[in-house]
């Protein structure tokens, strides 16, 4: 029985190949044409890397932004329960599971059954998103996976006092015109966005345990960061933290094969 | 009597001069890493095109967000003060004064002697200041200065829902992927900058005449949205609509050398 979950983000889209509740593939891809073509696309990759045709996917279910446009999904749900289901999964003690993707962060607090029982996101406002960290690497040319261990190294983090992604950008130029450290300025941007994050997940309460997902769960310093402000310690994940949301959808989908 | 103002903005910097009473020189630049040098580039050149050198220069105000660090302003007034000067100057009938500039957009009320009455400021998001406009050109791959005419052909502008710049960046960027008509995607941004700066100016309320001030107001598309919304038309200025914050800062100067003198 194969079962694929396809998570259609706002900036990545993820698919996730599963055989008797194994992952077998997986594949992600930032979105740079019309969702139809990346999905499927998506889905082929993620294949062939396991050696099986479309033909051999029992059932799909799609989720995320773009759920609706996934062609080959059997029927889509809203992202909220799939990574509520995948990161229980993932690690069945999670209560709160902490989001933030790329034009996307939420806190969703989950009950022992998987099950979402409160959440909050920002959904005006690209702040404490994935997009706020792409923006200032591109300002300070530098790529996104240099980040982290750049902070590390800052003893005396800049302040960036803007919230607006697009005013930060600018606060940031504006710092290494003044001559700031590059580390302490990339240090500040990781605090603004941890301060931000926080603020969002400060909304509802933090339950243990809790994980991060979505792509900025890979920064180490912003992971490191939330630790510390919300004084919790995150579990890890045994698979990379973008795949989550899919492999929740891949989960429902099996559901569905099962009941029949 | 030769004074000058000068107006460091975030995005660009303008110099005006003026001799007993009316403009001789102004010149605009996009700004330097620092404010300091773009307010000197910026006078150098406006001096030069005068023909005059600093020493000619009997008084000098600067105003915008780099104001307090011009080396050669013997003082300085906030741009909100400088833009209702300058505007009332230009047009004495003006009441309202829409600024939208690099990174901030303000609604300033001002009564017959162009003294402030009341303003709104966003100076905390993107959305509805110049930056919006300027990241919208360069998703669709135009330059700024075609956002405007451009526009102008489209007979069903794309709707722009999100509020956040960052945000419709990437919905701009749908709307290519979905091969909709660049000249609909570029009446659409104006469209959703206009609504940005009348939720803005809903707030202190309008008051006729009104003029549109900044770098924006040089987009057409914008300019005609507002006015559509707003359901008045702006008036239109003689000079360039980004020097007004530094002609108003020249008129101060002007005031500050006759009071010395008197």
């Amino acid at each position: 029985m194969i079962i694929a979950g396809c998570d259609f983000g706002t900036l990545a889209a993820k698919v996730v190949l599963m055989r008797d509740g194994a992952i077998v593939s997986s594949e992600v891809s930032r979105i740079r044409a019309v969702p139809e073509q990346v999905a499927k696309d998506l889905l082929d990759r993620a294949l062939s890397k396991a050696g099986l045709s479309s033909g051999d996917v029992d059932f799909s279910i799609s989720t995320g932004w773009g759920r609706k446009r996934v062609p080959f999904a059997n029927m889509d749900i809203s992202e909220l329960p799939c990574l509520a289901k995948g990161a229980q999964w993932l690690i069945p003690s999670v209560r709160t599971v902490i989001d933030v993707g790329g034009q996307n962060s939420r806190t969703l607090s989950i009950n022992e059954a998987g099950k979402v029982v409160d959440y909050n996101s920002n959904d005006k406002c690209a702040a404490g998103t994935g997009r706020f960290l792409e923006l200032v690497a591109e300002a300070l040319e530098l790529r996104l996976e240099d980040l982290a261990s750049l902070a590390f190294q800052s003893k005396n983090p800049a302040k960036i006092s803007s919230q607006c992604c697009v005013f930060a950008e600018s606060e940031v130029i504006t710092l290494v015109n003044e001559g700031q450290e590059l580390v302490d300025i990339v240090a500040g941007a990781h605090d603004s966005i941890v301060r931000r994050l926080a603020s969002i997940a400060g909304m509802i309460g933090i339950a243990e345990d809790v994980v991060m997902t979505g792509g900025c769960a890979k920064n180490e310093r912003l992971v490191e960061g939330m630790e510390n402000h919300l004084k919790v310690e995150m579990k890890p994940l045994a698979v990379d933290p973008q795949l989550v949301g899919a492999i929740g959808a891949a989960l429902f989908a099996e559901g569905k094969l099962v009941e029949g | 009597m030769i004074v000058a103002g000068c107006d460091v903005g975030s995005l660009s910097a303008e110099a005006v001069i003026m001799r007993n009473g009316s403009i001789i020189s102004s010149e605009i630049i996009r700004v330097r890493p620092r404010p300091e040098q773009s307010a000197t580039e910026v006078m150098d050149k406006a001096l030069s095109e005068a023909g005059l050198t600093y020493q000619d220069i009997e008084h000098c105000v600067s105003t915008g967000y780099g104001r307090e660090r011009i080396p050669f302003a013997n003082g300085n007034i906030s741009e909100i003060s400088c833009h209702g000067k300058g505007a009332q100057w230009l047009i004495p009938s003006v009441r309202t004064v829409i600024d939208v500039g690099g990174q901030d957009c303000k609604v300033i009320r001002i009564d017959e002697s162009g003294k402030l009455v009341n303003f709104v400021m966003n100076d905390k998001c993107a959305a509805g200041t110049g930056r919006f406009l300027e990241l919208m050109a360069k998703v669709l791959r135009v330059g700024i200065e075609d956002l405007g005419p451009q526009a102008l052909g489209s007979e069903k502008p794309v709707p722009i829902t999100n509020m956040c710049s960052i945000f419709a960046e990437s919905e701009v960027l749908h709307h290519i992927y979905e091969g909709k008509d660049q000249t609909d995607i570029a009446a659409g941004i104006n469209h959703a900058m206009a609504e940005r700066v009348q939720s803005l100016v809903n707030r202190v309320g309008i008051k006729k005449d009104i003029c549109i001030t900044g770098g924006v107001a040089k987009n057409i598309g914008v300019v005609r949205d507002l006015e559509e919304m707003l359901a008045v038309s702006a008036e239109k200025l003689s000079v360039d609509p980004q020097i007004v914050g530094a002609i108003g800062a020249s008129l101060f100067a002007k005031e500050a050398l006759s009071n010395q003198n008197r």
